[in-house]
């Protein structure tokens, strides 16, 4: 009950019209920086901020302005997945896998109807899970120590394989490309910088931004020079929206399982919306196991990302809010803006801030349904972006990569990089080994590196350290079960695959 | 098409507003992404520059992130080294980076360092139920057996927050800090979670970063590294106090090119200490956790020069620089 009159508090707080008007205009922004490839989450949030100062906002008004755009990123991410293949923003990565093939199969708009459904289940569902939870789930980082995040990592890893629906081999060596490049910069355990050359601005690594914009975008537009359009992404065509109730059925499952994964994943310091998506697209695939089409246009594949990155958006509010520390890079940089605002995210914010707390949550609550408004009714409005002909687009994608990069660090060097993982990308293409798993390398490697670093500090270089806590003995069981299960399962899969239609019951 | 140009130009409008044009105004440069600390430094200190009518014109913040401040910090000496109207942010991180040359062969007197004007003091914390009551029992404790202590703190290993834990051990007489444990996680949040978790023994940060946990009663704060005790928090001991004669403050300052001439230079320490003793900013410093620490013009250069070797002393002994 005192839930449902703090929410009702929030509701007062934060649906007046003004704050209405700046969560229209931040989904309406985040759902285009979403979209774009180069401007993701955490860039869209940085721009608008010297836009929350000048105006003048207070607190709540600034919080639903960034937030709204926060989700909006994460609902738009998924556009220029399915119709271009080229991530609008990291979480969306996974988005691709499943959603071009159904763009190329000529259900775009299926897609972009399933996987809007699947942001709002996600992000809906993980907003509910933090009015009711957000207290006792805070107490869950406390749980996670070196070790476990270690094991959690290596999950993600081991399943890594997986990703490449043809070829695990090139999918392993995609990983391995990307973990190589997660060694560049700073090493935080010694202090000492790695493999960069002693240039300056590989100190703070690769950023994952410059390196997805380069593999997916400036790729993109070296295959469409080269082949005059002919084997480009560009130009998959979209008829029209309609609403395929049979597939939303079907996925609804989908959706719920991956909510709850992208949830877990969000709450978890450090792990992120993509990790999210991630490991939600794996656990459907192997749940399904034969029964699914993954990687060749099934709709769960679509679904199970978008409600898994969604989730976890709301889910990396969690530690944000409750213990100050960021679940993802672009929480990092509204705590950043809370703090400037002279609130102290901790565990007394909620006690001490009633107001901005739950004039937050019900912003979110506001922001997701106007962003299902946005994105599935009037998700034709954004596709335009992307649907001008191939002359006009490949220019502006070239020019929002490059001015998104630079608004980033400002600094000519990333986009020299961003050209360079251009080309990187453009030879992926051609020996046909999957971009994604590099960039998943980048992002899990640098993680699992550190909590393995750490481990080995605390306990004197004792390895049985690892599989010391009850939770990371299950998280090794689930990595390596992760690992073997395929070799066994492989003579299973060569049976023919059951049509999709006929699992719909075992939901 | 409308729409297209209309996505696009709204998109560059907003990048154009984030990234900010040169003026003929007052530039100052925060070496990391808008939120962070430094760019608290230059907004607020821009601000108050205006307000306060010691410059003309609305001060120009342009953040320019990478390398831990590095990339500014070689811009600065590269291609503005004469600049009289450029004051760039910077903390104990700048000047501790310096000191291990990890600007790439920068050094810290290619600028001059004018002023600091607050301060978020040093703090060693512990959990609530820690077996350990005062800083002499953790650092008894690590003299016993320094592979039963470790510290989690937020910078990188040889970083400020790292160093905090070893001034204290090597004034207590330890000389084998290489064997003191230390693990660099993501901020002094995540630090202190991983403390009360008890997966670390206790955590090294900054004050403003355990202010939220301390009143929720989640740890104890052993010893502060200021002179005198913090305002508001009198009942938290220094390590003076407790006997370790160590002051460690993270300081929230300014530089200014190297180039230019003394007058300029003084003018600028005249203007932060106009600042500091301004009701604004005592206002600022009280709501975001700061201390009072001002030193300008040639007291802060001479107290920086001296940090810096101390510091080069302490990285060589733990070999984070030859």
């Amino acid at each position: 009950m005192e839930i449902l009159a703090n929410l009702a508090h929030g509701f007062t707080v934060a649906a007046t019209p003004f704050t209405l008007f700046l969560a229209v205009v931040g989904c309406f922004l985040g759902t285009i920086f979403g979209a774009l490839p180069g401007l993701g989450p955490s860039n869209g949030v940085a721009i608008l901020i010297p836009l929350a100062f000048t105006l003048g906002l207070d607190a709540t008004q600034a919080l639903v302005l960034l937030t709204s755009v926060y989700y909006g990123t994460m609902y738009g991410g998924r556009i220029s997945s399915i119709l271009l293949n080229i991530p609008g923003d990291e979480p969306a990565m996974m988005t691709t896998l499943d959603g071009f093939p159904m763009a190329k199969q000529g259900r775009a708009g299926d897609a972009l109807v399933i996987s809007g459904v699947a942001s709002f289940m996600g992000a809906f569902l993980s907003t509910v899970g933090l009015v009711i939870m957000a207290p006792l789930l805070a107490a869950i980082a406390y749980l996670f120590g070196p070790a476990e995040y270690f094991a959690l990592y290596l999950l993600a890893f081991l399943t890594l394989g997986g990703v490449a629906s043809k070829n695990q081999a090139k999918a392993a060596l995609a990983a391995a490309l990307g973990l190589g490049i997660a060694m560049i910069g700073v090493d935080n355990a010694t202090g000492m910088p790695r493999f960069t050359g002693g240039n300056l601005h590989l100190n703070d690594g690769v950023d994952f931004l410059v390196a997805i914009v380069g593999l997916f975008a400036i790729a993109e537009v070296f295959i469409f020079i080269e082949s005059h359009g002919k084997n480009s992404a560009i130009g998959v065509a979209l008829d029209k929206v309609s609403i395929p109730w049979r597939d939303l059925r079907s996925t609804f499952g989908t959706m719920l399982r991956g909510s709850g994964i992208g949830f877990v994943a969000g709450v978890l310091p450090g792990a992120g919306a993509s990790l999210g998506s991630f490991l939600a697209y794996m656990a459907e695939k192997s749940w399904l196991g034969s029964r699914g089409r993954f990687g060749t246009g099934d709709p769960r594949g679509v679904a199970a990302p978008e409600a898994g990155n969604n989730a976890a958006a709301g889910g990396a509010m969690v530690p944000m809010l409750t213990l100050g520390v960021p679940g993802s890079g672009t929480t990092a940089v509204m705590l950043a803006v809370l703090m400037t605002l002279n609130i102290t995210p901790g565990p007394l914010l909620f006690s001490e801030r009633p107001e901005v707390v739950w004039g937050l949550i019900a912003s979110l609550f506001i922001a997701n349904i106007v962003l299902l408004i946005m994105n599935v009714p009037m998700v034709k409005l954004f596709v335009k972006v992307l649907m001008v002909p191939a002359w006009v687009l490949m220019p502006m994608v070239t020019m929002v990569s490059f001015v998104g990069i630079y608004s980033l660090t400002g600094s000519y060097f990333d986009l020299v990089l961003m050209v360079g993982f251009g080309i990187l990308g453009y030879i992926l293409r051609k020996l046909d080994v999957p971009a994604v798993p590099v960039i998943l390398g980048i992002l899990l490697g640098n993680e699992m590196e550190n909590a393995l670093r750490r481990a080995m500090t605390i306990s004197n270089g004792d390895w049985t350290y690892l599989f010391s806590s009850p939770i990371a003995i299950g998280l090794w069981i689930f990595a390596i079960a992760g690992f073997v299960a395929p070799f066994f399962l492989r003579g299973k899969l060569k049976k023919p695959p059951v049509p999709a239609t006929d699992d719909l019951n075992e939901d | 098409m409308k729409k297209t140009l209309f996505g696009a130009l709204l998109t560059s409008a907003a990048l154009t507003f984030g990234a900010g044009s040169a003026a003929y105004a007052t530039e100052c440069i925060a070496p990391a992404n808008p939120g962070g600390g430094w760019d608290f430094t230059c907004r607020q200190v821009g601000k108050l520059l205006y307000d306060l009518k010691l410059v003309d014109q609305p001060v120009q913040v342009t953040n320019m992130a990478g390398a831990g401040g590095g990339v500014a910090y070689t811009h600065v000496v590269t291609e503005r080294n004469e600049a009289a109207d450029l004051i760039v942010a910077a903390s104990s991180a700048t000047t501790t980076r310096l000191a291990q040359n990890a600007f790439a062969g920068m050094t810290a007197d290619q600028v001059r360092f004018v002023g600091a004007i607050g301060a978020d003091p040093g703090v060693i914390v512990v959990a609530k139920d820690s077996q350990f009551q005062t800083l002499g029992d953790l650092v008894e404790a690590i003299k016993a057996d320094p592979g039963s202590v470790t510290f989690a703190g937020g910078s990188a290993a040889g970083g400020f927050d790292h160093m905090k834990p070893l001034q204290v051990l090597k004034a207590a007489g330890f000389d084998d800090i290489r064997s003191v444990k230390y693990i660099a996680v993501d901020g002094g949040a995540d630090a202190i979670t991983q403390t009360i978790g008890g997966f670390t023994q206790a955590m090294t940060g900054d004050m403003s970063e355990t202010i939220g946990f301390l009143k929720a009663g989640d740890i104890r704060i052993l010893a502060v590294l200021t002179e005198e005790r913090v305002p508001g928090f009198d009942d938290i001991p220094t390590a003076r106090e407790q006997g370790f004669d160590v002051v460690a403050v993270n300081w929230r300052g300014l530089y200014v090119p190297k180039g230019i001439s003394d007058e300029q230079f003084n003018d600028w320490a005249a203007k932060l200490q106009a600042v500091a003793d301004s009701a604004e900013w005592k206002q600022v410093m009280m709501d975001n956790g700061l201390a009072p620490f001002t030193k300008v013009g040639a007291d802060f250069q001479g107290w920086v020069d001296q940090v810096v070797a101390e510091t080069v002393t302490l990285s060589k002994e733990i070999g984070v620089i030859q």
